[in-house]
């Protein structure tokens, strides 16, 4: 029988821990007497005893030795409780039996309370731990000592009759031994230490696992106090001698860091700003929602930290430190816009003072160090600008690798039904609305499976399907191009608007492109939803047009607003050709002014709001994306305000004195759409990217938009959308957010780095001025700032000769680990399917031996019945009756339990245990408690 | 113990932080919201216990369908009531904690799903779990002959040794490959 040695075990770890709880106050007496004692024998051993003395040595050692193994294995037989608490209720059966045999030890009982010890133990450590020095608990206290001792003088005697139980004789004794072990340590051998060590160690482990153990708190609780108890008894006999002050000190400071981590973390995510407001809408729309805020939430910080490297690095220092505004022609407003250059107008289109500012490109001085630290100002507004799409790139990339691997396993669609089953409640739904509709959802989505099973090979009217469909398409293109036309149209436009000079139109005429494109973005949408309509596609797959064709838009938009951007840089930098000749014309007519004046003397300074100067079209690229970016978010929130808030409280209100039911006829009230405002986030951003170089004060004011919006869609959510119909589950969708960000990401630097690359800057505002390039400033801080042979070096590494190569090796590098991976998931299918094929032979085998078990218990039953017919029902018959429940997998008749519950129990012991230990609460139930657990665990043990 | 009904004991609270997924703030938030349900003379008392309806007035459980179920599953009540003292609330919280393994979400879910307590989902468990997704109104019940399909779709996927129901390991491999489990079994306060 296997539970046997189970049961040991069981005892063994049961009394251990009764025995530290109780046994330490009585081992203090105890303790003394036997280092008395063995003193004794110390001195009986150089009096000559030697011989005596040697075996009781090593007798004990080996006990001992014996003793930890024990422990050993009962660390790692309570680490795989699953199995231990099957056999818990195994051992129970022939415990019940030895119930039988001798009922009136009070072991039987003790055996009997097992299941429900854990309430018992906490009782006595309620009296143990927390309230030591009472004197009603006192009392109690000599009662479980007494108790203790008669159930090891039962022991004995027990011992010498069965031979089952030896071993866990011999674990109490060697406990105590080991107790005296832990007084006197320097009897222990380094092997035994090391012994001891791993077990300390295996209890910390356990102690880390507890939490992901499913048991009710009270046996964690237990055990875990039980573990820290063992361990830090054992722990100060660790290492005595020479590490011994080592090891305290690095147990100390494992402790402490353990603490200070838990610190820490729950710090941390006392940090996480938003986290109620975004749990509040967790439960009332579902996670899908709450994924939309969780993305914007991230989309924060990521600006957070974007703003922080251009505020830091670049835009203070040259506030604090570069010369001061109206010092140089570039700083300052020119004389023409000098009276309208604090008009509100003006400022709102980021022109006049706001132009001339550190939030635009054109204002940086190409001086090569500022201030007293000689911060290096173009060099530094370089690197940023890269850092920034670096920086961009790794999150992206780092975040899309973690979803993958949090969703890499789910790729497989052999568990179709069986998801749908077991995975699709949501279980932060708090809202019975948002209930019901999760319950329509699942309902319909159910019916669908069955339907798709049905009708997998069915197909009607696939012409008319395809035709459809064909034709929905090529409406959605004639869209596209529409609007691409429409964009490109208006830019150029605007472009003749503004040779005109922007003062002589009106405010549409001046904000025709930003208007233009936020209207797309807000109208196409709904006419693809239109005509997705006629497509007839499963809402899923539907879904996944709709966000490509939105995407395809906003793509479309954004690029044909570049071209048109292009345009307008080469146009400037036409423009910027004739304004360098005028200038060197004017200054030639100035200096032939002043050198006929004066020869000697310099020319006399000119305000710099005078001098002429070249268009800039890099601050002119940074106040277009401005501008857009601040239209856009003021159409984003106009459309949050009118769209959500005025229809809500409309359908709200008009609804009393209105002909038809509002809430629920037409206009009702909006739901949230996740996808399209993730795809207006991710768009935002790219626009950010792209023109952060030109406009340093870009990711600033997107850290306000996104804050501000934050908490006015987190309101208008709460108080005027209704709950989706279709409630969708956002973990498959986080990743497909991720690679349209990586996508728009890579879209938005591929023009930022053409325009630095190929396009020479201009020459009279802006960081890199008067150079040929924009990158010509890493060149120049290598050449000036390094030593020689770095720069060097730097020549010889970004030759062709080597910088080919290169390429070539990470191309092959990129293959080869392409290779590899493919293999490996060749290997890991390979694997799953051996994996499977093993299960189920597994699972053949041990339901033939199931049904072995079955026929046994029935011949067993029925020779049972036999004998009870033949005779009264003895003990012996039930003892066998049981033996075999447990064995098998059928569960015993409860009203056979109950029989012979109460013939093996001490009425008297009981109450009287009652009495002292453990709240009054717990035991009158807990016979009905253990049936459930009697036959619902034998069949966990089968697998 | 030092539970008390005003607060918890340093020593009890670190040790919560030991044996659940919770943090520190939520294991209190936990304690306040358990001891807003207690009746007054019950504040005072160590281990006392919540009963079953007035768990369920929580709005975190409010609208779930499972809801008598997770309390079943959680209560360490003799009876069976499904009543539950703060430490079952704590595991409760616990096992639907955001930082929670799948292992214990995957053996609590099947605890909770196996609506008989007999270790396995049999046809009887899958009816009463598909009528509990379904909902309560008539009209969104699936018919007999749908039912049937489907319980026969699923145990034909997931049920691996053919015995006519899914046991624990069965269910945990199904879950383990799911990609939403861990993010939609979630309760938080």
């Amino acid at each position: 029988m296997s539970t046997a040695g189970e049961q040991d075990a069981d005892l063994s770890l049961q009394e251990e821990h009764e025995s530290k709880t109780h046994r330490t106050k009585r081992r203090d007496g105890d303790r003394k007497k036997k280092k008395r004692r063995n003193e004794r024998r110390k001195g009986g051993t150089r009096a000559g005893e030697g011989e005596e003395d040697l075996q009781a040595v090593s007798e004990k050692r080996e006990r001992s030795k014996r003793k930890r193994a024990k422990s050993k294995q009962e660390t790692s037989r309570r680490e795989n409780n699953e199995e231990e608490e099957a056999q818990l209720t195994g051992g129970k059966g022939t415990k019940a039996r030895k119930d039988i045999r001798n009922e009136k030890t009070r072991r039987t009982e003790k055996e009997e309370v097992r299941e429900v010890d854990e309430n018992v133990d906490k009782g006595k450590k309620k009296q143990g731990i927390t309230k030591k020095g009472e004197k009603k608990e006192d009392g109690g206290k000599q009662l479980v000592k007494e108790k203790a001792r008669d159930i090891k003088k039962k022991k004995h005697k027990k011992a010498e009759t069965s031979s089952e139980p030896e071993t866990s004789e011999e674990d109490d004794d060697e406990e105590e031994d080991n107790d005296k072990d832990v007084v006197r340590p320097e009897c222990l051998s380094p092997e035994e230490l090391e012994k001891l060590k791993e077990a300390v160690d295996e209890r910390k482990k356990l102690i880390q696992s507890l939490r992901g153990k499913p048991w009710p708190m009270k046996k964690k609780l237990v055990t875990l106090r039980e573990s820290q108890e063992f361990v830090e008894k054992y722990e100060g006999a660790l290492g005595k001698g020479k590490g011994r002050k080592l090891y305290a000190y690095k147990v100390l400071m494992t402790k402490k860091w353990m603490k200070f981590q838990r610190d820490f973390e729950n710090f941390k995510t006392a940090c996480i700003p938003w986290e109620m407001k975004i749990k509040e809408i967790e439960s009332h729309f579902g996670s899908s929602v709450a994924s939309y805020f969780i993305f914007l939430r991230w989309m924060y910080g990521i600006n957070m930290i974007l703003f922080g490297l251009t505020f830091g690095l670049v835009m203070v220092p040259e506030a604090l430190m570069g010369r001061p505004y109206g010092s140089m022609p570039r700083k300052t407003v020119p004389r023409a816009e000098e009276a309208s250059a604090m008009d509100f107008a003006v400022l709102w289109d980021f022109g006049g003072y706001a132009q001339y500012s550190v939030l635009f490109y054109g204002y940086y001085n190409n001086q090569r160090t500022v201030g007293w630290l000689k911060f290096r100002m173009p060099l530094s507004y370089f690197l940023v600008g890269v850092g920034t799409v670096a920086y961009s790139y790794m999150v992206v990339i780092r975040t899309m690798a973690r979803n993958a691997n949090e969703s890499g396993v789910g790729d497989d669609n052999s568990f179709n039904f069986s998801w749908k089953m077991f995975t699709s409640w949501d279980y932060l739904i708090g809202n019975a609305e948002t209930a019901d509709n999760k319950f329509a959802s699942i309902t319909t989505s159910f019916k669908e499976a069955i339907l798709e099973e049905q009708e997998s090979h069915k197909d009607d009217n696939i012409h008319l399907t395809r035709f459809l469909r064909v034709l929905a398409n090529f409406l959605v293109l004639c869209c596209l191009a529409g609007s691409g036309y429409l964009i490109y149209f208006v830019v150029r436009r605007s472009q003749k608007f503004a040779l005109d000079g922007l003062e002589n139109h009106t405010w549409w005429e001046r904000n025709e492109v930003n208007m233009v494109m936020s209207l797309l973005g807000m109208f196409c949408p709904m006419l693809f939803d239109v005509i997705s309509t006629l497509e007839n596609y499963h809402p899923r797959v539907a879904l996944q047009w709709q966000l490509g064709r939105i995407f395809a838009l906003f793509l479309g938009n954004l690029y044909t607003f570049i071209i048109a951007l292009m345009d307008e840089i080469n146009l400037k930098r036409k423009e910027e050709k004739v304004v360098k000749f005028n200038i060197t014309m004017w200054e030639a007519s100035l200096y032939n002014g002043t050198v006929l004046e004066n020869s000697t003397a310099p020319p006399v300074t000119i305000h710099p709001a005078d001098v002429p100067r070249g268009p800039c079209w890099e601050t002119m690229v940074g106040q277009e994306f401005v501008r857009l970016i601040i239209s856009d978010t003021m159409t984003t929130y106009i459309t949050l305000l009118i769209g959500d808030f005025l229809r809500a409280v409309l359908v709200r209100f008009l609804n009393y004195c209105w002909c038809w039911d509002l809430e629920a006829g037409f206009p009702s009230y909006s739901e949230f759409d996740v996808s399209g405002n993730v795809l207006g986030l991710i768009f935002n951003q790219g626009m950010i990217w792209m023109g952060s170089f030109y406009a340093p004060c870009l990711p600033a004011l997107n850290v306000i938009r996104l804050h501000v919006s934050m908490y006015l869609q987190c309101w208008a959510v709460m108080c005027c959308n209704v709950p989706q119909e279709r409630v969708f589950k956002a973990s498959g969708s986080n990743n497909f957010y991720m690679a349209m960000l990586l996508v728009i990401l890579f879209l938005s630097t591929l023009p930022a780095i053409y325009t630095i690359v190929s396009i020479p800057p201009s020459f009279d505002c802006g960081p890199f001025s008067g150079k040929n390039r924009m990158f010509d400033v890493i060149h120049e801080t290598l050449e000036s700032d390094f030593p020689p042979w770095f720069s060097k070096v730097f020549s010889y590494a970004s030759n062709p000769g080597l910088v080919l190569p290169f390429i070539l090796l990470m191309v092959l590098a990129i293959y080869y680990l392409q290779s590899t991976s493919k293999s490996y998931r060749e290997a890991n299918v390979e694997l799953k399917k051996k994996l499977q094929m093993q299960n189920e032979e597994n699972k053949r085998k041990n339901k033939r031996a199931a049904l072995k078990a079955q026929m046994d218990l029935e011949e067993a039953r029925k020779t049972a019945q036999e004998q009870q017919r033949n005779n009264n029902a003895s003990v012996q018959d039930q003892e066998d009756d049981t033996d075999i429940h447990v064995s098998g997998q059928n569960p015993p008749p409860v009203g056979d339990r109950g029989r012979q519950m109460p013939s093996s129990r001490d009425p008297g012991s009981r109450t009287h245990d009652r009495g002292n230990h453990g709240p009054s609460g717990y035991l009158p139930g807990f016979a009905r408690q253990t049936e459930p657990r009697m036959y619902r665990v034998p069949s966990l043990q089968r697998h | 113990m030092g539970t008390t009904a005003s607060q918890l004991s340093k020593e009890s609270l670190s040790e919560y932080q030991e044996l659940t997924f919770l943090t520190k703030q939520e294991i209190l938030l936990a304690h306040k919201r358990f001891t807003e349900l207690l009746e007054k003379h019950e504040k005072e008392q160590i281990d006392a216990r919540v009963p079953i309806d007035r768990i369920i007035t929580l709005p975190e459980l409010k609208s779930n369908p499972f809801k008598e179920r997770i309390c079943q599953v959680f209560s360490t009540s003799e009876q069976k009531d499904g009543s539950l003292t703060f430490e079952d609330f704590l595991d409760l919280l616990s096992a639907f904690s955001d930082s929670a393994t799948l292992e214990i979400k995957s053996h609590y879910a099947f605890r909770i799903f196996d609506f008989d307590d007999d270790g396995t989902l049999d046809c009887a468990d899958l009816e009463k779990l598909v009528n509990c997704l379904t909902g309560e109104t008539n009209d969104a019940k699936l018919s007999s002959t749908e039912m049937k399909q489907l319980i026969s779709n699923i145990l034909e996927e997931s049920d691996i040794d053919k015995d006519g129901t899914v046991n624990l390991s069965e269910f945990q491999h199904v879950i383990s490959r799911s990609p939403d489990f861990v993010s939609s079994f979630k309760i938080v306060l």
